[in-house]
Formats: structure tokens, sequence, C-alpha cells
């Protein structure tokens, strides 16, 4: 007895050594994929990770994505703008009215002002503080924007270079950042990037956290902003941790370092679940597809063998594959979003038809449909893409189709995306596979369907170019009644659908895995997540 | 001696150009943009133009070396492409980061490598001899990425024992000599370890073995020399070659701990190369390198002049 006593005293140490100290109540850590903290000047890069973790936390838009639901699309909503319209009589006129009582996290006052200097900071190479490296990731996200006039203190006029009906939805991507915080910091800095940088660690916006702690490329601490002025944060702090590496950042929530992962890799969720970690998952306005050349040089330029592509694919087949972790794609959008529409062509697996288009298009055992896709070996957004295009080669076997790859690194297929299918970076392939976002009209319709977007202006990777899609892309674009432009932006969608311009393959489910001491996360049907919902048990 | 120290000090400054020049050509060589470290694919493409303007990369190829190269010559690495930062901050807590690994690692594998190469090069031929070459082949054949992620399932998945990833409960800022942090360095430290442990133990082995062998040891034993006396001149043999082999380690170590760093998340100079490396961040990925290369240089210098100090047989003309 004595003995074992011994033992457990010379034990008990060394266990409580080994624990991890006990967190904060309140205080949830998250493992990002990115391999550094997204930029926190107000324009974060890391793609959509970085809106999500240090944009909308730290910073607000005028206009903001509905985080608040699982079950319905995310649609876009007031935030600092509480309503905006273009003036009636010239198109490319916006008046947005300013939320009243709205303060940066230094104390300064939101306002006109505000708004003016924030768009100037991205669009007025002449303004005292634009930011070079701000650019890239903003004003490409709002193509059409040109300057802003100051109408009184809550009301900015908004002036656009054409009439475009889809400025409040790019709007989301423009963060206000405190120009009184950043005049104080110009003082002590010798250079407006210098500046930049010194605001960078130590930000200020109006979002519902603040930024307390920033180490680069290791870890950002943010505390909840108690002078908010919505709806008030659940949690005291989020820590953010970047673990690039899948099983990482799988290691790191079993051993209870972090208590939320993104994107666990598929075959670690039944690891995840059996060890009663939530699996959070939705479909996103993600689209993984392969995307046609449309030059008279490629099989993919007869509609009938792109129907038959799309036709041919086991959707359900792939989605077992990857553990669920995915939704099959129909067309850009899923049936009940309002810019889905009514297409004629239902995308479904109809084997047989494929085989039918494809001998009318005259393929057949005698002459074999050979297709090259240019692929790559992983990439930010585009899941597991050699295996998802293995099973695609497998599948499309069954129907007579040969498929052969073109693997290049991630970096290389998105310079190529820009430079078009007849362009050599290209090397003769027939197809492109680079996953995109679809919350965004503009992204996920107009570059690919609008002749004016060709390669190398925009991704019109395969050279499309029907005025049909132009004069309907002109109609979307000149719909100012939201309901009216949304229809319109129907049409266009399901008149892409008709016409097959992409082999719609799947859309990501953006998983999440985290403790089960995490509550209240709702995963809506967006790339971004309302941070201020969730809490700690 | 110091003509010496002077002319390998010189010999440096043409080996920094050539790691320059050939990390700033296979850069330009691989396929895709640094632009894309700057602006996402789908921007317009007068945005792009504009960007690249602006940061420099529309110049031709030698100017854009030739501008990296006076800047660097006034000490200035440049600022990230991604970030903004300049290079040398981000750099400079990396390295100090995987300096610490990396000697962490090399003392385990060092420590391990001669206890492990001098019993077997003591009883060659024996299990003990073969049980210890089956071990150091073992540490320079296994993926460390590998071994690695084996030993966080086990000793952080399963057992909950140490960290899985990370330098510390408040990163790498607020390091202080406690187990609360140091068990972050375990794991990653012992992972990277295996390599100079394996090569250590072979090189010590091979050299203890042609020592003992030597008729000075039996000259030893003639005079009456006790076991530990003779070990002590065998290992004053030993020390100068094992010396330089674990210098050498802790040079590739510095450079070579990109996956292990990756695994474990630990913020040293191999995960900063990664992420350059997938952002094609090219001040990042330039002024890494290069001092990355010039430590080595001088690593290696400084074992010449160790070995020299302990074994004056070894003369630097």
């Amino acid at each position: 007895m004595r003995l074992r006593h011994l033992i457990l005293a010379a034990v008990l140490p060394l266990s409580l050594a080994f624990t991890a100290p006990a967190q904060a109540q309140g205080t949830l850590r998250i493992g990002m994929t990115a391999a550094d903290i997204p930029l926190t000047h107000g324009q974060p890069d890391q793609g959509f990770e970085g809106n999500r973790f240090t944009g909308i936390p730290l910073y607000d838009g005028l206009t903001a994505w509905d985080l608040s639901s699982a079950d319905r699309p995310s649609v876009v909503i007031a935030n600092l703008a509480t309503e905006w319209a273009v003036d009636a009589t010239d198109r490319t006129r916006w008046v947005f009215r300013l939320r009243a009582g709205v303060v940066f996290h230094d104390g300064s006052p939101f306002n006109a002002d505000a708004v003016i200097w924030n768009i100037r900071k991205v669009l007025d190479r002449e303004a005292p503080h634009f930011d070079p490296r701000q650019v890239g990731v903003t004003a490409t996200r709002m193509p059409t924007l040109r300057r802003a006039e100051k109408i009184d203190d809550l009301t900015v006029a908004l002036i656009t270079s054409e009439p475009d009906s889809l400025l409040p939805i790019n709007l989301t991507n423009l963060f206000m950042a405190s120009p009184t915080h950043w005049e104080a910091l110009r003082t002590r800095n010798p250079t407006a990037e210098a500046t930049w940088n010194a605001f960078a660690a130590n930000p200020s916006g109006t979002g519902p956290f603040r930024l307390t702690r920033l180490v680069p490329r290791e870890r950002a601490e943010m505390a909840r902003n108690d002078a908010y002025w919505g709806t008030k944060a659940r949690l005291d702090r989020i820590v953010l941790i970047p673990i690039p590496e899948a099983s990482a950042r799988t290691a790191a929530l079993l051993s209870g370092q972090v208590d939320w992962i993104e994107a666990p890799s598929p075959d670690a969720v039944p690891q995840l679940r059996s060890r009663q970690m939530q699996i959070a998952s939705n479909p996103q306005p993600h689209v993984w597809p392969w995307q046609p050349c449309f030059l008279p040089s490629s099989p993919l330029s007869d509609v009938r063998v792109r129907r038959a592509l799309n036709l041919a694919i086991d959707r359900e087949g792939l989605r077992t594959l990857l553990g669920g972790m995915m939704q099959p794609a129909l067309g850009t959008y899923p049936a009940g979003h309002p810019w889905a529409g009514n297409p004629s062509f239902q995308i479904r697996t109809d084997k047989a038809e494929a085989r039918r288009l494809l001998a009318e298009a005259g393929y057949g055992p005698q002459r074999p449909l050979t297709i090259r896709v240019q692929i790559s070996a992983s990439g930010s957004g585009q899941m597991q893409p050699l295996s998802m295009n293995e099973f695609l080669q497998q599948d499309l076997r069954s129907v007579g189709i040969n498929v052969e790859f073109d693997v290049i690194e991630w970096n290389a297929l998105f310079t190529n995306w820009r430079n078009g299918c007849g362009h050599a970076s290209a090397r003769g392939v027939h197809a492109t596979n680079v996953s995109f976002s679809a919350m965004d009209p503009f992204f996920s319709l107009v570059r690919f369907y609008d002749s004016k977007m060709a390669a190398p202006v925009s991704n019109n990777w395969g050279m499309f170019n029907d005025p049909r899609f132009d004069a309907m892309v002109a109609a979307a674009r000149n719909a100012f009644d939201p309901t009216e432009r949304d229809a319109a932006l129907a049409r266009l969608h399901a008149a892409g659908v008709d016409e097959a311009l992409f082999i719609w393959i799947a859309h990501d489910v953006g998983p999440r895995a985290m403790s089960p001491r995490v509550r209240g996360h709702v995963q809506p049907q967006s790339w971004f997540v309302d941070l201020r919902l969730p809490s700690i048990q | 001696m110091f003509f010496y120290l002077i002319r390998r000090l010189i010999y440096a400054i043409p080996i920094a150009l050539a790691v320059g020049f050939v990390c700033f050509m296979l850069v330009q060589i691989a396929p895709g943009d640094p632009i894309n470290a700057i602006v996402p694919p789908d921007a317009p493409q007068e945005v792009v133009e504009q960007v690249r303007r602006d940061y420099g990369l529309d110049k031709p190829l030698p100017i854009q070396f030739g501008i990296w190269l006076m800047k660097v010559v006034q000490g200035d690495l440049g600022r990230s492409l991604a970030t903004g930062r300049p290079v040398w901050s981000d750099l400079h807590s990396a390295i100090g980061n995987t300096l610490m690994l990396a000697a962490a690692a090399s003392m385990i594998g060092f420590i391990l490598g001669c206890i492990l190469g001098g019993l077997a090069g003591t009883f060659r031929g024996t299990l003990l001899d073969r049980a210890a070459v089956t071990v150091a082949v073992a540490g320079v054949s296994v993926p460390h990425y590998w071994l690695g992620m084996v030993m966080v399932v086990i000793f952080s998945v399963q057992l909950n024992w140490l960290p899985a990833m990370g330098a510390g409960p408040g990163g790498s800022a607020d390091w202080v000599w406690n187990w609360e942090h140091i068990q972050h360095l375990v794991l990653p430290a012992v992972t990277l370890s295996v390599i100079p442990m394996g090569i250590v133990t072979r090189t010590v082995r091979g050299i203890v073995a042609e020592i003992m062998n030597q008729e000075f040891v039996v000259a030893l034993r003639g005079k009456g020399l006790t076991s530990w006396n003779i070990f002590l001149h065998v290992v004053k043999n030993a020390a100068p070659n094992a010396l330089a082999v674990i210098g050498l380690q802790l040079g590739y170590l510095m450079g070579g701990s990109i996956l292990v760093e990756t695994v474990f998340s630990w913020p040293g100079t191999g995960l900063l190369l990664n992420s350059a490396i997938f952002q094609r961040d090219l001040p990042v990925l330039q002024g890494t390198i290069l001092v990355l290369a010039m430590f080595f240089v001088t690593l290696n210098l400084l074992v010449d002049l160790v070995q020299t100090a302990l074994d004056p047989r070894i003369k630097r003309a």
C-alpha cells in the first residue's frame, strides 16, 4: 500500500505537468489553414479565410452577408449603411445612408468622411494614405467603383464607371478602417507604408472584436468589443493560430490545443467523430468544375459533348469517396437559390443519355472521345483534386470518354487561368480545373460568360463568346430593383446551365471540426461565419 | 591562422552572390507568377499590371536582381510581397526558433549518436554493435515527417502527454525556458534528431573501431591504464571528426527542417520557406536562403577552427 502511495505521489506532479493549462472561459482557439495570420490592416489577404477571420470580426463594410442562418442562402444585408439606392437620373451614382452612432475601436466616429477615406485608400493614387498593397485584394472585388462624394455626415454618394447593380454586393469586400487612428500613427511613422504596417499591428475598425495581440506567423488574439454597435459577441476572446498542415490541425484539436479547426481532411472525420468532436458543414457558394475550352479545335465547343459530360458523372459516387464532404453541383447555384433560375437542361446522372449525346456528336467505340484537363495536385479551394479527378477519369471511361490530365502546380494553374485556353500555357488541354467562389455574381457568372471578360482581361479562360449572354450580363448589371436584378441573374444562370458552360461537379461544404465545448455555432451557406454567435462551455 | 580566416571570409562573398543569383533564377524559371501573392487570380488585367509596376516586377530580370543586390549590400533584405512586412523582421524570429530546434535536435542526435557509435565501435561484431547499427540505419532511412506524425498520434493524440504543434502556449514571442514551453520543443526536436543520430552513430562507430585497432591503444593497455583512461584517449582522438560531422548536421538541420517544422507548425525558417515557396514570395525566399547559406558557410568555418583547436595536428595554412 505504501508503495502505491509513493508511486502515486511521484506520478501526480508529472501528470499535472503534462496537462494543458486551463483556458479562460469564453476563449475560442481556432486552427486556420493559412500559413500566416491574414493581414489585419482592414483588407485581409489569404483569400476568403482572411475575410472570415481578420476581416469580418475586426471590421465592418457598408454591406454584409447574412450569416445568421444555416437553412437559407446567405444574402446581402445592411451593415454600416442602413439603406441605399441608385440615382434615378444617373445610374452610375449610388446614395448610401450611413448608420448613426457607430464608433471605431479608438473611439473616433464612423461617418461619410471615413467612407471616402477608405475608398481613397485603394482607388486614389494621390491620396496620402493610398496603399498599393491593399489594391490587389480590394479593387479587384469592386471593379466598377471609382470614387465617393460626401452629401452630409451620414450620407455618401458612390460613383461607378458604368451602371452596375452589383455594387452593393461588391461592397461587402471593402472594410472600414479608422482614419483618425491611422493619422495618429502617421505622425510616428516615416511613410504611409510604415504607417499601414503599424496600423496592422494595432488596428482599429468597427467590428465586434478588436485585436489585442499579433505575433506574425504564429497567433492573433482578439477581445470582444463591448462598444460594438450591433449584437455583441458571446466570446470573451478569440485566438487565431495558423496550422497549414491538415494532420497537424487534426492533432491539435484532438490533443486539446485548439477548440476549432478549419477543413479537416475527409479521412480524419470518422476519427474526429469517434472522439465526440462536432463536424459542421453546409454547401458553400463554391464550385469545383471543369471549365471547358470553347475554341473550335476543342471537342468541348460542342454543347452535346458538354451536356454528355455533365450527365455522365456519378456525383454521388464522388461524394462517397469524400466521406460525404461535398455537395453534388448541378449548376453554379443550387435549386432554391435566388440566382438559380429554371434551366431546361436538368443536370443528373444519366449515362444512357450521355452515350446518346456523344453518339449524336460523332463519338463512340469506333471514334472514342479523348479530352485533356489541366489540374493541380493541391491548392486552396481545390478540395482533393488528385483523387477526385482520378475518380472522374474512371467514371467517364464507362461512357467511352478517355480523360488525360496535365498535372501542374497550383500557382501555375492559377496563372494559366488568366492566359486563356488558346495560350501556350494551356498546352492544348480542353478544360481546366480551377475552383471558384460563387458569392458574388460578378465572380460566379459575369467573368465567365461575358465575352469582354475573355482572357487575359479576366477568367473567361475558355474564350466563350455569345452575344446573347453579353446582353443578359448587361441586363443584370442594369437591373437596379433587387427583385428585378435577382431575376436577371437567374435567367443568366439558367441559360448557362442550358448551354452547359461548365462541367459542374462539386460544391465544397466548408467542413470544420470543433470541440464539444463549442456551442451556438451556425454554419451558414457561405464562406464566412459569424464569430459573435459561438461560445465556449 | 589570421590570413586563413580572412581568406575564408572573402570566399563567402562569391558564395553569397551565387546563392542569391541561383535562388533568384530558380524562382523565375518555376511556373507561376509572384503577382499571385498580391492579387487574386480573378483580378482585372489593368489592376494586375498596375500592381506589377508598383512592386517593380515589370522591370527586366537583371535590373530586379541588381536592385535586390544593392539593398542586400546595405543590409535591407526587402519586404515580403505577401505581407508587406520587412523580410528581416520575420526572418529574425524564424532563425531564432529554428536555431533553438536545430540545436536541441543536434544535441540529442550527437549524444545518442556518440553513445551508440562508441558502444558499437568498442564492441564491434557483437549483438550490441548490430543493434546500434540497425538503429542508425533506421534513423537515416525513416522519413522524419512521417515519424513526426506518428509521434504526434502517440504522444499528443493518444496519450496527451505533449503538445502537437506550436512553440509555446503564447507563441515563440513569449518563450521562456520552463516546462510549459520546453514540452513544445520535445517532439519536433526528437523527430529532427533521428538523422544526425544515425549519421553520428555510424561515423563514431567507424572512428572508434579504427582507433581501437591502433598501436597506441595497445601501448596504453600495456602501460596498465584503466579502461576508463583508455576510453578518454579514444574520445580525444575521435572528437575532431565527430565534431565536424555534427557541425555539418547542424547546418543541414537549419535549412532542412521544412517538413518537420510544417508538421509541427514550428515557426522557424522551414515553415517560412514553405509558405514563401507556395506564395512565390520572392523576397522572403531569397532573403531566407541567403541567410541560411551564410550560416552554413560560417558554421563550416567555425567547425574548422574548433577542429584545429582540438587537434593541433590539423594545420590551417
